[in-house]
């Protein structure tokens, strides 16, 4: 084998099975005597439910059963349970309405689920279900969080006065306040940042089912199925856990949308134990749109204090975040947790304010989404930054130079709660400006003006935090779950390795990069490492993967647990190579006497482990087996620089990013082309949010983008080649020194793109652009902006 | 989608007698409009009669026309050698209709019985003063078309052929992509031919594609993109939606217009 280790560019190993189709995904899944549920679901954004007529779909051909609301509450069943709670600035918790798993008394959002029909086939479920009626009272609707905190707009729901869910708020307001009133300047922005729809390219599935005994097993779409286990289990269908397996086999892309618990698993769960058959339920790209958790929807004014040579004195933002209709998983953490402690940035303000305001509305929920809220605080810092130099005449670079974290100033504590532990954001622009030929941007403008093209540059100087942590922490901050990981490494007798990690890969190539961090610290080749992921049933625990945490987290656990594989291997080795196992060392595969030429491969060792006829079984149990949980010190903190370069087309408005740079600073690298390949996917999306992107509804909370006709995905001729580069910054409190890779592209990119369309309609006037850029968008900005159009 | 009987005749007289024999029977051409339809079950059909055993797909250049059988795909107008030589403006059309699978299943006829609003080719049919040739009768692009999703077309009637008059001196599409879609938000196909100058609009218009008889008269006068440039569509009778407003359509016909006329030379 050529060098496999950490660092390596070795091809994936599950790529192999997906591109010959023989991935094993929940809908490839059936169970012997399976029904279809069918949901029928609100076209209503907001109505009271005056009837539900089932009689005729009941008694349709085919149809095994019919459920509604009514039956779960008949049960005892509860709502759907949030993973994380707020707290207001008084101290109060946030409202937090009940979320049946299908309506009762009313629909809240167009997609809410009302109706299951269970058939012996799809086609029959939604046959039936046709014959379904229902009569709506409709009550007033809203989509924006300014529209529903406007006095005597609609309630959502009655538990939460004014549609508020929480007011919440981080830092020192009077030390700002200090700081504004003594500043030499002020400079304010008003932005949003536009609603996403996630679509992974595979759409959710669930499949429950229960045997005699009443062990239950449920095959779902999950990027955690450990939470998925604890949250249904114990929280709405009351099934102990060692009755309830959950099983995320192969998952074909998350983005975050499938973290969360759904109506749909709990359904097909309680449907499987009340039939004893088997429930399988496959959405529909047009149920996608209407049912997965929405991404970002904020709006926000944000406002930072300057001395006079453009220092940062002091920050204040103010933001509205939307929740959509009911309180998604770990809905209320992103626009506080996850967003507010970012709003540091790379930068050393001394002091920072921020409120957020979290608001209902009749839309669909709100959560986690590539990034998090730190797309969300990065759009908002990184063109607030931009606006200050436009307004100031800063340059700028230097603006963003004069007022960077030093890197002789880590470990950093910011004023809203985090503290960075490494970092270099001078290394990463000046590698970043260099790669993107910043200096001969002049000419190119030139030469884009004499094709008629507005041509500009926009950079974002970005941070993020990963692998969200300590369990203690997060507790405190309102966390009802650990965000600790668990690997368990299995030595099998001949020396291969099977890994049980409780991260799940949906996309990110885990089964390779795990390998590789065997290969680096055992000397197994890739080969001969199994990664086992997304099983309650077969891995001890885990939390999952999102926030770019597998391999700070769930990777520190897998190298816990080899360290005391090495650890008990020596002990083998020390009795049978008759030495002390202080003077044992293993390195590259082999355990050797330390000054000698005695040595014994790992895998002799683990022969010797599982056939213990030369072992020291008085001192030493057999076999070759650890497991390790492991419980972060701190988040990691990528950050780096994006450049990107745009032209518009002044006839049309089109936008075209012609040249983009990513230089990221994501610790220590595992795999460089996996790494590029998480790069250029996550700024995909990003240019997909900044130009194309838009989940539409109109006032009322009727979906007008429900569809990819109408719901623009980035596709690969909106997405230039790009440039990927890093610079590496070691995690001081992780084994591997890894930060995480998953998320900075799309955290990045965002507010380079629209930075650099400012830029390039500077003689426009325009200060800021609100996402996404839309060619039309761009063209009436140049006709309302132009005086020179007329002459030409 | 809902369940109907599927036939697959093979002659033309069979298909209107299939067709002729319910009035909830539908015609299958390419399917890339009417499968989605079905599977969003937005229409009910008892029968599905499927053309595309009927014979008539094939391109055949005579002296003085390029005839299009109904049941060419795309993509084989935007490969054909005959069609690129004798109309290029109507191959690169056929060559940005959808993607690349739209383009190996999706056919003329579906296309133009069809009448998307903001499908491509009848914008070349109309701009090309093309015949739309019927089991029935001969039908005047002019007199073809009849509003959004709305054709001349009699119960019983299938479009068997397309004939292009030729020669045709200029031609070209320019297309202005709805972002999402990849229809015609705007698309105008200038053309120089037996029919004279015409210039034809898809994507824009509330009642489909139309012809802008200003530009027509100021290209016959002088064929530049110039001469257009200051001729704007009026925005009243415009589509306008969440990817274009009536006013940005407008605009986008003129900067179309100009870019087609560039293109044809």
């Amino acid at each position: 084998m050529g060098f496999e280790g950490i660092g390596a560019a070795v091809k994936r190993k599950e790529d192999g099975r997906f591109l010959a189709g023989r991935g094993n995904y929940v809908d490839d899944i059936n169970r012997p005597g399976q029904v279809y549920a069918y949901f029928k679901r609100s076209d209503r954004p907001h109505a009271r439910i005056l009837r539900i007529d089932t009689a005729a779909a009941a008694a349709a051909p085919g149809v095994v059963a019919v459920y509604t609301g009514a039956d779960f509450a008949a049960d005892g069943i509860g709502g759907l349970p949030c993973g994380w709670q707020i707290h207001s600035k008084d101290g109060s918790p946030m409202a937090e309405p009940p979320h049946p798993v299908l309506a009762q008394g009313k629909v809240r959002h167009v997609g809410d689920p009302v109706v299951a029909v269970l058939a012996e086939t799809r086609q029959q479920a939604k046959d039936a279900a046709e014959l379904i009626e229902i009569d709506y009272e409709d009550l007033p609707g809203t989509a924006s969080v300014l529209d529903a905190l406007k006095p005597g707009a609609g309630l959502v729901h009655d538990e939460a006065p004014g549609n508020v869910c929480y007011d919440w708020q981080i830092g020192d307001r009077a030390a700002v306040d200090a700081a504004f009133a003594g500043a030499a300047r002020v400079v304010r922005l008003d932005l949003t940042n536009n609603r996403l729809v996630p679509n992974a390219m595979e759409p959710r599935a669930a499949i429950g089912e229960c045997d005699v005994a009443g062990n239950y097993t449920l095959y779902t779409t999950s990027q955690n199925p450990h939470v998925i286990r604890l949250l249904m289990g114990a929280f709405v269908l009351h099934i102990p856990e060692h009755q309830l397996r959950v099983v995320a086999p192969d998952v074909g892309g998350g983005f975050g949308s499938k973290i969360y618990h759904y109506a749909e698993e709990a359904l097909v769960t309680w449907a499987a134990g009340k039939l004893r058959r088997p429930v399988k339920w496959t959405a529909e790209r047009s149920e996608s749109f209407m049912s997965d958790a929405h991404g970002r929807d904020h709006v926000s004014t944000a406002e930072m204090a300057l001395d006079a040579e453009g220092h940062f004195l002091a920050l204040k933002v103010s933001t509205l975040a939307n929740m959509g209709a009911y309180l998604s998983t770990f809905a209320p953490a992103v626009p506080t947790y996850l967003y507010a402690t970012l709003l540091a940035g790379v930068y050393k303000t001394p002091v920072i304010y921020a409120e957020v305001k979290a608001v209902f509305t009749n839309t669909v929920p709100v959560d986690a989404y590539r990034g998090a809220g730190r797309p969300e605080a990065t759009f908002l810092l990184e063109r607030l930054v931009d606006a200050i130099a436009h307004d100031t005449g800063i340059d700028r670079i230097e603006l963003r130079r004069r007022n960077f974290i030093p890197a002789n100033a880590f470990p950093y504590q910011t004023p809203v709660a985090l503290q960075y532990d490494s970092g270099d954001y001078e290394t990463t622009l000046a590698a970043a400006l260099k790669a993107a030929d910043h200096a001969g941007f002049p000419a190119r403008r030139q030469a884009a003006a004499a094709q008629g093209k507005l041509r500009g540059i926009g950079i974002s100087t970005y941070l993020e935090a990963c692998g969200i942590a300590p369990s203690a922490v997060a507790g405190a901050l309102g966390a009802r779950a650990g965000l600790y990981e668990v690997a368990n490494v299995r030595v099998n007798p001949t020396g291969s390795v099977t890994v049980f990690t409780g991260t799940h890969s949906h996309g990110q190539g885990h089964e390779t990069t795990f390998a590789q961090v065997v290969a680096e610290q055992l000397g197994v080749p890739v080969s001969q490492v199994d990664v086992v992921h997304g099983d309650t049933a077969r891995i001890p625990f885990g939390m999952g993967t999102y926030g770019s945490r597998s391999i700070a987290v769930g990777g520190s656990a897998l190298v816990k647990a080899m360290d005391k594989i090495v650890a008990k291997g020596k002990r083998i080795a020390a009795h049978l190579l008759e030495a002390s196992v202080d003077d044992i060392e293993f390195k590259d595969g082999k355990f050797s006497v330390a000054g000698t030429d005695k040595s014994k491969t790992f895998g002799e060792i683990a022969l010797t482990a599982y056939v213990p006829h030369n072992y020291p079984i008085e001192e030493l149990e057999p076999g070759l087996d650890e497991t390790a949980f492991y419980d972060p010190k701190n988040f990691t903190f990528p950050g780096g620089c994006h450049v990107a370069e745009v032209e518009i087309d002044r006839e049309t408005g089109v936008v075209r990013v012609v040249n983009f740079t990513a230089v990221d600073d994501i610790g220590r690298v595992i795999n460089p082309m996996i790494v590029e390949g998480q790069v250029h996917g996550g700024v995909a999306q990003g240019i997909g949010q900044a130009l194309l992107e838009q989940a539409g509804y109109d006032d009322g909370g009727q979906i007008v983008s429900g569809s990819f006709m109408d719901y623009t995905m980035p596709r690969a001729d909106n997405v230039p080649n790009i440039h990927v580069g890093t610079e590496s910054t070691l995690c001081t409190h992780n084994p591997l020194g890894v930060k995480g890779v998953g998320e900075v592209g799309a955290i990045g990119s965002p507010p380079a793109v629209i930075n650099a369309i400012v830029d390039a309609l500077g003689t426009y006037g325009i200060r800021h652009l609100d996402m996404p850029a839309t060619s039309q968008k761009i063209w009436s900005i140049l006709q309302a902006g132009a005086p020179r159009m007329a002459a030409e | 989608m809902y369940d109907f009987t599927y036939h697959r005749p093979t002659s033309v007289a069979d298909a209107v007698a299939l067709l002729g024999s319910d009035a909830d029977a539908k015609a299958l051409a390419g399917g890339q409009t009417f499968i989605p339809v079905l599977k969003q079950r937005l229409n009910k059909p008892s029968k599905v009669v499927d053309l595309a055993g009927l014979g008539l797909a094939g391109i055949s250049l005579s002296g003085n026309a390029l005839v299009i059988g109904a049941s060419t795909r795309h993509a084989d107008v935007a490969g054909s050698a005959d069609v690129r030589r004798a109309i290029p403006g109507l191959a690169a059309l056929a060559g940005g209709i959808g993607d690349n699978q739209v383009r190996h299943r999706g056919t003329i006829g579906g296309s133009l019985a069809n009448n998307d609003p903001a499908a491509c080719y009848p914008s070349a049919v109309l701009a090309l003063g093309a015949t739309i040739v019927t089991n029935k009768r001969s039908i005047a692009a002019d007199d073809f078309f009849q509003g959004m999703f709305t054709t001349a077309l009699e119960a019983g009637e299938i479009i068997t052929s397309v004939s292009f008059p030729l020669p045709v001196a200029k031609s070209a599409y320019a297309k202005f992509n709805q972002p999402a879609s990849r229809f015609a938000l705007v698309g105008v196909f200038v053309a120089k031919g037996p029919a004279g100058v015409r210039v034809a609009v898809t994507g824009a218009g509330q009642n489909g594609v139309f012809r802008q008889r200003a530009m027509e008269a100021a290209l016959t006068a002088s064929w530049s993109p110039d001469a257009v440039a200051a001729i704007t569509t009026p925005a009243a009778d415009l589509n306008s939606d969440i990817h274009g407003s009536a006013e940005y359509r407008a605009h986008l016909i003129t900067v179309m217009a100009k870019r087609a006329i560039a293109a044809a030379g």
